[in-house]
């Protein structure tokens, strides 16, 4: 979903620019204050592992593939506002180093994929977590629904910069973008639900560990 | 096996780069809009290329570029954010 620059007009990239800017801005200083020994190899592990994963494109219908985003399992981990650090990181590399998603759009894609995705799927987790009141099989159905929700958002997002931008009409662009990405939602939700059951497993300290 | 946690998890992340080259080479969700709605011609050329399409330069076999480029990129970013998340912890114990 890593929109490449030529695809947003100038206003649409401003403005995500400033969002994603604000948001950056914010996550520093809401990050920091418990930001601990263990945190730090958290969030470069979190980060590695986002990276690598986003390049395991998987097949969905119709000749199309989608890739792992990776915000909810960092917000569940972490907390949304470190998820925020986290993806800015991976598509700043990404876009500097690898030529993937536009320079000027980089402000579109960390509101996309970090902060839409990272918040929503934060707070669908949180809830559905609560309603089952944490048992293990409910913390579980909660982070998948939300991995799923995080990537349908985004998608959705993403549709209407494109939309409010003039390079595809609105009623074409949510549709078609909400579509495909109903279906890689689902390998979002079942990666992030892989992930965490292994964490739970094997070492369920590291879930306690959200810094914001 | 007393292996620190973090280590296991970024041996994890370089083993996806290992096999990244088994990734689907279909386009992804957006690409596929874009190209089904005739505007994927929009997307203008990088103002420099540095590992462009997750492929190393200069490496014949392309299998190999990608997982370079895979394992490159994941140490990048675990170093990068390992460092971001220290400065940020050293900001509240200074």
């Amino acid at each position: 979903m890593h929109i490449p620059d030529g695809f947003l007009s100038a206003p649409v990239a401003v403005a995500t620019g400033v969002v994603a800017v604000a948001a950056i801005a914010v996550a520093v200083k809401q990050t920091n204050k418990k930001m601990g020994e263990k945190q730090v190899p958290m969030m470069g592990v979190l980060a590695a592992f986002i990276f690598a994963a986003q390049m395991l494109n998987f097949p969905v219908a119709g000749g199309t593939s989608g890739h792992f985003i990776g915000a909810a399992l960092a917000a569940i981990l972490l907390g949304p506002w470190a998820t925020v650090l986290i993806l800015s990181s991976v598509l700043v590399v990404q876009s500097l180093v690898f030529q993937d998603g536009g320079l000027l759009a980089l402000g579109a894609n960390i509101t996309n994929m970090g902060l839409i995705a990272g918040f929503s799927s934060y707070y669908i987790y949180k809830g559905l977590d609560a309603l089952s009141k944490h048992n293990k099989a409910g913390t579980l159905v909660g982070a998948g629904i939300g991995a799923w929700f995080g990537v349908v958002l985004a998608s959705l997002a993403c549709a209407a910069e494109l939309s409010i931008s003039g390079t595809s009409p609105w009623a074409i662009a949510v549709p078609a973008m909400g579509g495909v990405h109903i279906l890689i939602g689902v390998g979002e939700g079942l990666i992030t639900v892989a992930v965490l059951s292994l964490i739970m497993a094997t070492r369920a300290d590291l879930l306690k560990l959200q810094v914001a | 096996m007393k292996s620190k946690w973090w280590i296991i998890g970024l041996s994890i992340a370089l083993l996806l780069a290992v096999i990244s080259p088994i990734a689907s080479k279909f386009p992804d969700g957006l690409d596929r809009f874009a190209e089904d709605n005739n505007f994927v011609d929009k997307a203008s050329e990088p103002a420099f290329m540095v590992v462009p399409d997750y492929s190393f330069p200069g490496i014949d076999n392309e299998a190999t570029a990608t997982i370079v480029a895979g394992l490159l990129g994941t140490l990048l970013l675990f170093g990068f954010v390992f460092g971001l998340a220290s400065m940020l912890k050293s900001k509240h114990e200074a």
